[in-house]
């Protein structure tokens, strides 16, 4: 397979007290990939704001990479879907919100809108930092599904720029997937037993992707595979979570109807409340 | 298994199964005359429960009958139904029994099992004492000879010195005598178990009290003036036991009262029996796991033919299964002969039956309602936490005004309502309640189990965490975490005791932890627990948790000292290289060597205030050396703790041990002394411990192995290898 690499990355700068965090990470991003970056501001250009931004830009800490910013007032959507087209962007980088007093984190509604529309790879920060936190691991979805081989490769290539050394895929299986109800002891170790021999299935199907990676990018990479048996994209981000990784990488989601957010599942769980930074992999 | 221990098996079974009729017989005629059935529909209910669910039935040692938490739901559909007319009543109610055994057997097939967890223990706890007292009041009344008094529960508490009264100034011989067997009746119950006599104990309490009574006819027979006590105040039985079924009457079918009265029967017999199912489980020598689900569908049919014949709802009870686990019994063979046992005794001794007085076996059902509100109970709520009380309280009181549905509903509201205001947080429970909140996995590293808890954990969503622990075979290790979950109420906490106990006789274990930082009020491990924001946060003001009292106990084991609360040293970390950033939030569970050389501790850091990284909550063993050591960092994996991103430090390979630098991430500034620290003997030591994270500041490590608190296995096995490590350094 080629391997697709991100030469342009988009993100959305407004003047929050999160601006200079946000900067100076997407400026990183683009160092570590070697990419372009497009910072789009939604609203008219104004001297004021230029010069803020130049300023800010200024205090980056190392080498700058190939910037430019752009200036458009409109609808932010519309604005940054339009940017990321227009520009050919790879990557989108977005900011979530963090809820007040709590450690939980959620996406506003312009990121949630950005999340579901976008053309390209999404990443969610959920904290932005002016300092550099070096990412040490990664989770990645491994589920049985045709898009998951893809972004266990992103995972690989994104985590070998960034520098991480662990990797966990974590195969989601759903419960109903073991026929037997668990009422008493025989039930149990039948059960027990069926899952184990779920398990390897689920193991060497994920052991044949993994085969599939060049060794190029698999580097050091320190690579475990976890199964959990629970909800689909519910567990995934709570292991995340336990296991304090830096990184989620997901697959995009199809196409939501207003039935899928009434009813949360899969990425939804993820997206109402963030373990971590979460990579969405289209 | 050979033939002959079958055999004793067997043996063992029907001697079991003999004991239990004995207790079962006065039991079962009591609470039909207390439900206001006639006699024989208890003893029906025994004979087809003891049978059906013999047969049918997915739990082991229990045994099944008419329960006590019925007797007031009976009482007042035969009330209601009837409208005045007893008999009517009866034939309603036995048509709202058959209804009901059908929808128990709906629930078993639609595997409603863990039906009764989804109530909060207090609030049950509260309905139960209500059924308790409610039992207790009247028949107090027949106890004393007064057959016609009625009346709600505080009416028949105010009418107490009335009916003394009465029975002094107005009473006939005949009350006079049934009303002293009433009370004789009552001593030999509650004093029996205080009677340290082995040959007074062969026979059962309730025995002694028919014993009693056919005694006292006996004296009267054989002096030739006959029985005193009139002949209301005896049982009355069919004149032929097997002729005349009554019909039940199903015409109320279209009135919403007739299907209210089928629903609380319903809901309070399925209750009464899976609790009694947990229950006995917890008592079963051989371990064994009831199937509920099975056990429901065998007790709806086992009441479908109860009620056809003329019977009561069959229920699992505990009190008759402990004492059937007490004689030996090992299977459902013992309900079945129970069964056998009891319908030929009231065959043979229907006579007998016959001068029997109601007032003996209202004393025993007395002493059953007291038992289930006991002051003990009162005083228990209390311990546990004052809204605990409260809950229990509102529960009780309105059971007792309005009706057993309206009871434990006002109990649940109030529990919420009593959660909500300890959290000053509706939103907490609103925003999380359908969200999936536990997640459950087997560690590969070390085949433990990891059950992860988030949000809140109370009677509302215990189901998805119970659904979690009922797949873990009970022989593993399990850790239940609660770190990150931000109320547990007591509910839950009673639960995971229940959980503690069934791992443990089965050789496995299951622990909690992260419930220590918890806020509380109570001294007593299952009180409520809740992580309210920082400052507001009140710590260790409250009991200590089990973990606590195990750590503690820890300490003690190694003659080292114990802190709760010991006092933060924000800068103890700071000292290694690796934590140079990091800010401590607290230290909690100091464990101390008397030389102060070796301590294990929990901590709550974050990365620094920076880095907007979450706290971490984990277990550290500190070991203070004397000679001098290398800076290093030892790791299986490179997680949070690198060295790696200082100046001058490098990744140190050992080419002498080769399989060592393969699966070791050891870092370090001084290449050349790491590798001379890292000699064959210490490479084995270090390999054989892998699993630990290890890190040296050249005068002291620190050492640590999950991103969580260790459980009070894990912490034990820290201490080991401390020491150990010690011993190997300064030797």
């Amino acid at each position: 397979m080629q391997q697709k690499q991100y030469s342009t990355i988009v993100v959305g700068v407004a003047f929050s007290p999160n601006i200079q965090a946000n900067i100076f990470e997407a400026l990183r991003m683009s160092v570590l990939f070697n990419a372009s970056l497009v910072m789009v501001h939604v609203g008219e250009q104004t001297t004021e704001k230029a010069a803020a931004l130049e300023k800010i830009i200024a205090g980056f800490d190392g080498d700058l990479p190939n910037y430019r910013v752009l200036w458009q007032a409109g609808n932010p959507v519309d604005v940054l879907l339009h940017a990321c087209i227009s520009q050919k962007a790879n990557l989108l980088i977005l900011g979530a919100i963090k809820r007040e007093g709590l450690l939980k984190y959620y996406l506003g509604s312009v990121a949630r809108k950005l999340t579901r529309k976008a053309p390209c790879d999404v990443l969610l920060l959920i904290k932005p930092s002016v300092v550099r936190v070096p990412c040490a691991s990664a989770v990645v979805n491994g589920l049985a599904h045709p898009k998951t081989e893809e972004a266990i490769e992103r995972a690989f290539y994104v985590l070998s720029s960034l520098g991480a050394q662990k990797l966990t895929v974590v195969e989601e299986i759903p419960e109903d997937s073991v026929a037997i109800k668990v009422d008493d002891d025989r039930s149990l170790r039948q059960s027990t037993i069926a899952k184990e021999r779920i398990k390897l299935r689920e193991n060497s199907r994920v052991q044949a992707i993994l085969k599939h990676i060049p060794t190029n990018i698999k580097g050091r990479l320190e690579v475990v595979v976890q199964p959990i048996f629970g909800t689909r994209g519910y567990s995934i981000g709570h292991y995340a979570r336990v296991v304090r990784a830096d990184l989620l990488v997901m697959n995009a989601p199809r196409k939501l109807t207003l039935w899928d957010r009434l009813f949360p599942h899969d990425l939804e769980y993820i997206l109402s409340d963030l373990p971590t930074d979460v990579l969405i992999v289209r | 298994m050979g033939r002959k221990t079958k055999f004793a098996h067997l043996r063992s079974n029907i001697f079991a199964g003999f004991v239990v009729s004995l207790i079962a017989m006065p039991l079962a005629l009591g609470l039909a005359i207390a439900s206001g059935f006639p006699p024989i529909a208890g003893i029906i209910a025994s004979v087809v429960g003891g049978l059906v669910v013999a047969l049918f039935g997915g739990s082991y040692v229990t045994i099944t009958g008419p329960g006590n938490g019925l007797v007031v739901v009976l009482l007042g559909a035969v009330t209601v139904l009837g409208e005045g007319d007893m008999q009517a009543g009866y034939l309603y109610a036995l048509a709202a029994v058959i209804l009901s055994g059908v929808l128990l057997l709906v629930f078993g097939f639609l595997r409603f099992g863990s039906l009764s967890d989804f109530f909060p223990a207090t609030a049950l706890q509260g309905m139960l004492s209500a059924i308790g007292i409610t039992i207790l009041l009247k028949q107090l009344y027949v106890m004393l000879g007064d057959l016609t008094t009625k009346g709600a529960a505080l009416d028949l508490f105010l009418g107490i010195p009335d009916l003394i009264h009465a029975l002094i100034t107005d009473g006939t011989t005949g009350q006079w005598y049934a009303a002293a067997i009433g009370v004789a009746s009552l001593f030999i119950m509650v004093f029996y178990s205080n009677i340290r006599n082995r040959f007074f104990h062969l026979v059962p309490a309730p025995m002694w009290v028919v014993l009693l009574a056919l005694g006292f006819d006996a004296y009267f027979s054989f002096f030739g003036q006959g029985n005193p006590i009139s002949k209301e105040l005896l049982i009355s039985l069919p004149e032929n036991l097997f002729g005349g079924l009554p019909t039940p009457n199903f015409s109320k079918w279209n009135q919403s009262t007739f299907w209210g009265v089928v629903l609380s029967i319903t809901l309070i017999s399925s209750i009464e029996s899976l609790l009694s199912i947990k229950a006995v489980d917890k008592l079963d020598p051989q371990k064994r796991r009831s199937n509920a689900n099975k056990d429901m569908k065998a007790l709806g049919l086992a009441t479908v033919v109860s009620g056809f014949l003329g019977g009561m709802n069959v229920v699992t009870v505990i009190a008759r299964s402990s004492v059937n686990v007490n004689n030996q019994a090992s299977n459902r063979s013992a309900n079945f002969f129970h069964a056998v046992f009891l319908f030929v005794m009231v065959l043979v001794f229907q006579d007998q039956l016959r001068r029997i007085p109601l007032t003996a076996l209202a004393a025993i059902l007395v002493y059953t309602g007291y038992k289930l509100a006991s002051p003990v109970i009162f005083v228990r709520m209390y311990q546990i936490g004052k809204e605990q009380l409260l809950v229990f309280l509102t529960t009780l009181i309105a059971t007792l005004l309005t009706d057993l549905i309206t009871g434990i509903l006002i109990g649940l509201a109030t529990t919420f309502a009593v959660h909500v205001v300890l959290n000053k947080a509706f939103w907490l429970f609103s925003r999380n309640l359908l969200k999936p909140n536990v997640l459950m996995y087997k560690e590969t590293e070390t085949q433990n189990y990891y059950v992860g808890v988030i949000h809140f954990c109370t009677f509302l969503n215990f189901y998805k965490l119970k659904s979690k622990l009922d797949v873990i075979p009970q022989d593993m290790r399990a850790v239940v975490d609660f770190s990150l979950c931000s109320f547990v109420d007591h509910t839950v906490q009673e639960s995971l005791q229940n959980y503690e106990d069934l791992f443990e006789r089965k050789g496995g274990a299951l622990e909690i932890i992260g419930l220590d930082v918890h806020d509380t009020d109570s001294s007593h491990p299952f009180a409520v627990r809740t992580l309210r924001p920082m400052k507001t946060l009140r710590v260790f003001g409250g009991g200590r948790t089990k973990r606590q009292q195990q750590l503690e106990a820890l300490a003690q084991e190694h003659g080292w000292t114990y802190t709760e609360a010991p006092k933060t040293n924000k800068a103890l970390l700071r000292g290694h290289p690796v934590y140079q950033t990091a800010v401590v939030e607290r230290m909690y569970n100091m464990l101390e060597e008397p030389k102060n050389s070796l301590s294990l501790f929990d901590i709550t850091y974050s990365e620094g205030a920076f880095i907007a990284k979450e706290n971490v909550q984990t277990t550290f063993l500190r070991v203070t050396l004397e000679k001098p050591i290398p800076i290093f960092s030892f790791d299986r994996e490179l997680l949070l703790e690198k060295l790696s991103h200082l100046a001058g430090v490098h990744d140190i390979d050992f080419p002498d041990f080769p399989e060592f630098s393969k699966d070791f991430y050891v870092q370090g500034d001084n290449p050349t002394k790491v590798r001379a620290f890292f000699n064959a003997k210490m490479v084995s030591f270090f390999s054989a411990y892998g699993f630990y994270h290890v890190m040296s500041n050249g005068k002291e490590l620190l050492v640590r192995q999950f991103l969580r608190p260790a459980t009070p296995a894990e912490a034990a096995a820290m201490i080991e290898f401390g020491l150990a490590l010690k011993k190997k350094i300064d030797g």
